[in-house]
């Protein structure tokens, strides 16, 4: 009884009014709201999604602290914010990493992770931090100067920092943002690797699609101060009634394994509920591994027959559930299902009409491509 | 030897009153500089406007308010007799108390500028590390704002040294006490003694050219903004 108690609370529950009023030519203009009442899980990692400016920033700035707004704000059960409290932030248990890598340009890498273990949670579990700076490929960077850190190397030291300080809750503010696509690839598998050795969970603001299919367990999707979805990744990204207007970067994401390797052409087979995949081999990956698979929208055209003379090798049989037309919008989004897994498929309204494709329909999906994304 | 030993004593009594005005101006100019430089108080304009008096006021106003409020009828004047330490016009106290105004504006405003220059990331960092306001100043602020506070220094230092107008208000020309080196100066061309002059003069300007220099060359390397200049 009283374990589940506890498994219930094991999250951060938010509910916050924020206004700020821009002062031009003396009068309040576009007064800015952020108002929200959301219950995010307290593990893996949760993405807030949105276009710049919809108050992603804000929301992680209120649950730092950083920011005041009025409301509760509650991690486990612990009382960060409500009416009588407001636990500033150097007293949340909590880590940041800001968009740009803040770190302290009067000290060196070394002496930037020291600041943080200096004033670690003496109560937190020991900390292998030569396993975090290996983990992280810190150790020749960290008796450099700040100053003479790549953007990437920045952004890594800054993680580092950020973990070393023992958070119980990481949050970062699209710590990928100001780094070139490079560079990106180059932490996004330390992310990915953070996320499976680590037991904290992660608040990660982005308005990437790609970074989210990536990363993210649980989505937070907000538009101009308010929420519009909310709930696992799969689910959201899959739900066609919801005004997420991703355009060309409408797709699935599916959970898959990979169950044979095809040397000779330099493919492998992944398996998932309801069919499989053949895909282009990724290095590191062993048969029996689990992966995530993305799949663009875009990349599925129906058929009624199974074409046999097609360059395209992944044909499934599939089942529309659900039509999305718009009178005014010539892209229509299908929802069809692979067996259990429900994925998207983009066409235009013209295609819908010429196949008369209806709710229901048995089609076969031609996927062109498909993406190993972790 | 061109220099006396009077010239020597005016010159011991300026680094002696210069060295005690830097040392109370960092002290008194952090606080005002960090609240300057975070607050959106509608008090800020006038507050920037009193410490920044100085530099478009005539020394002899400066020097004539503070002789009255130094006075026995003024109010700091009354404080200091209530007491026992006397009257503060015509002591050395007296320009330590004067220069303390006089300066103020050389040392808050470079360690103001190094700290809005500095902006809030980094407070805000270290807040997300756990460090309280007071480790934040000490561990953050102090080190990151460093240059500006050696601009601050060297510029209340050098300013209090050429410091004339004021003194000669509040101060007068009391060997020892209050003749320093400027009013020495001053009194040797009053009495036609050119060469003394000349000496103690040339002390001044090759050390105000050594002390700017050390602070351009100090600067060189960091952005003119966090050196507060």
């Amino acid at each position: 009884m009283r374990s589940d108690k506890n498994s219930q609370k094991k999250q951060l529950a938010i509910k916050l009014k924020y206004t700020a009023s821009q002062f031009k030519n003396q009068a309040v203009e576009a007064a800015f709201v952020l108002q929200l009442d959301i219950t995010i899980p307290s593990q893996g990692i949760s993405a807030i999604f949105g276009p710049s400016g919809c108050g992603k920033t804000t929301l992680l700035r209120c649950i730092a602290g950083l920011e005041k707004a009025q409301g509760t704000i509650q991690f486990n059960h612990h009382i960060w914010q409500d009416d009588k409290t407001f636990l500033a932030s150097h007293h949340r248990p909590l880590a940041y990493v800001f968009q740009e890598a803040s770190l302290f340009d009067h000290l060196n890498v070394r002496g930037n992770l020291r600041f943080a273990q200096k004033r670690a949670d003496k109560n937190g579990p020991p900390q292998d931090v030569q396993h975090l700076i290996r983990l992280l490929a810190l150790e020749d960077l960290l008796d450099r100067q700040t100053q003479q850190l790549s953007g990437g190397e920045r952004q890594r030291v800054a993680i580092a920092r950020a973990l070393l300080i023992q958070p119980q809750l990481l949050l970062m503010d699209e710590p990928l943002a100001s780094l070139d696509s490079g560079r990106k690839q180059e932490i996004l598998p330390f992310l990915i690797k953070l996320k499976n050795e680590l037991a904290i969970p992660i608040i990660y603001v982005s308005h990437d699609v790609d970074e989210v299919a990536r990363l993210a367990d649980f989505i937070v999707v907000m538009q101009q101060g308010q929420i519009i979805a909310t709930g696992p990744l799969k689910q959201v990204l899959n739900d066609l009634s919801l005004p997420i207007q991703l355009g060309d970067d409408s797709g699935s994401v599916i959970d898959a394994i990979i169950t044979e390797r095809d040397e000779s052409w330099q493919l492998c087979k992944v398996s998932f509920d309801g069919g499989q995949l053949w895909l282009k081999q990724q290095q590191n990956t062993g048969i029996g591994e689990k992966v995530r698979i993305r799949i663009l929208a875009r990349d599925i055209s129906l058929t009624l027959e199974k074409n046999t003379h097609s360059s395209i090798s992944n044909i499934l049989p599939a089942k529309i559930s659900q039509i999305s037309l718009q009178e005014d919008e010539p892209m229509a989004l299908i929802k069809l299902y692979i067996g259990t897994t429900p994925i998207l498929a983009r066409l235009t309204r013209r295609s819908v009409h010429q196949l008369q494709l209806n709710i229901g329909d048995n089609v076969w999906a031609q996927i062109k491509s498909a993406a190993l994304i972790r | 030897m061109l220099l006396s030993q009077e010239d020597l004593q005016a010159i011991w009594l300026t680094l002696k009153l210069a060295s005690l005005v830097t040392v109370l101006l960092l002290i008194i100019a952090t606080p005002i500089a960090w609240w300057l430089s975070q607050t959106h108080s509608p008090l800020k304009p006038f507050i920037s406007a009193i410490v920044a008096l100085p530099l478009v006021l005539p020394p002899t106003v400066l020097g004539f308010y503070l002789l009255l409020v130094m006075g026995p009828e003024g109010f700091i004047g009354q404080i200091t007799n209530s007491l026992g330490l006397g009257l503060l016009p015509f002591t050395f106290a007296g320009l330590v108390f004067a220069s303390l105004f006089y300066s103020l504006p050389f040392v808050v405003q470079p360690i103001q500028n190094a700290m809005l220059a500095m902006g809030k990331r980094p407070l805000e960092v270290a807040a997300t590390l756990r460090a309280s306001p007071i480790d934040q100043f000490f561990n953050v602020v102090l080190p990151l704002c460093k240059p500006g506070f050696i601009s601050a220094a060297i510029l209340g230092f050098a300013h209090t040294v050429g410091e004339f107008g004021v003194i000669l208000m509040i101060g007068g020309n009391i060997p020892g006490e209050t003749r320093v080196a400027s009013v020495q100066i001053y009194d040797h061309v009053e009495s036609l003694n050119y060469a003394n002059a000349h000496a103690l003069s040339l002390v001044l300007l090759v050390f105000s050219f050594i002390v700017l220099s050390a602070v351009y060359s100090l600067n060189r390397n960091i952005k003119p903004s966090i050196a507060g200049l």
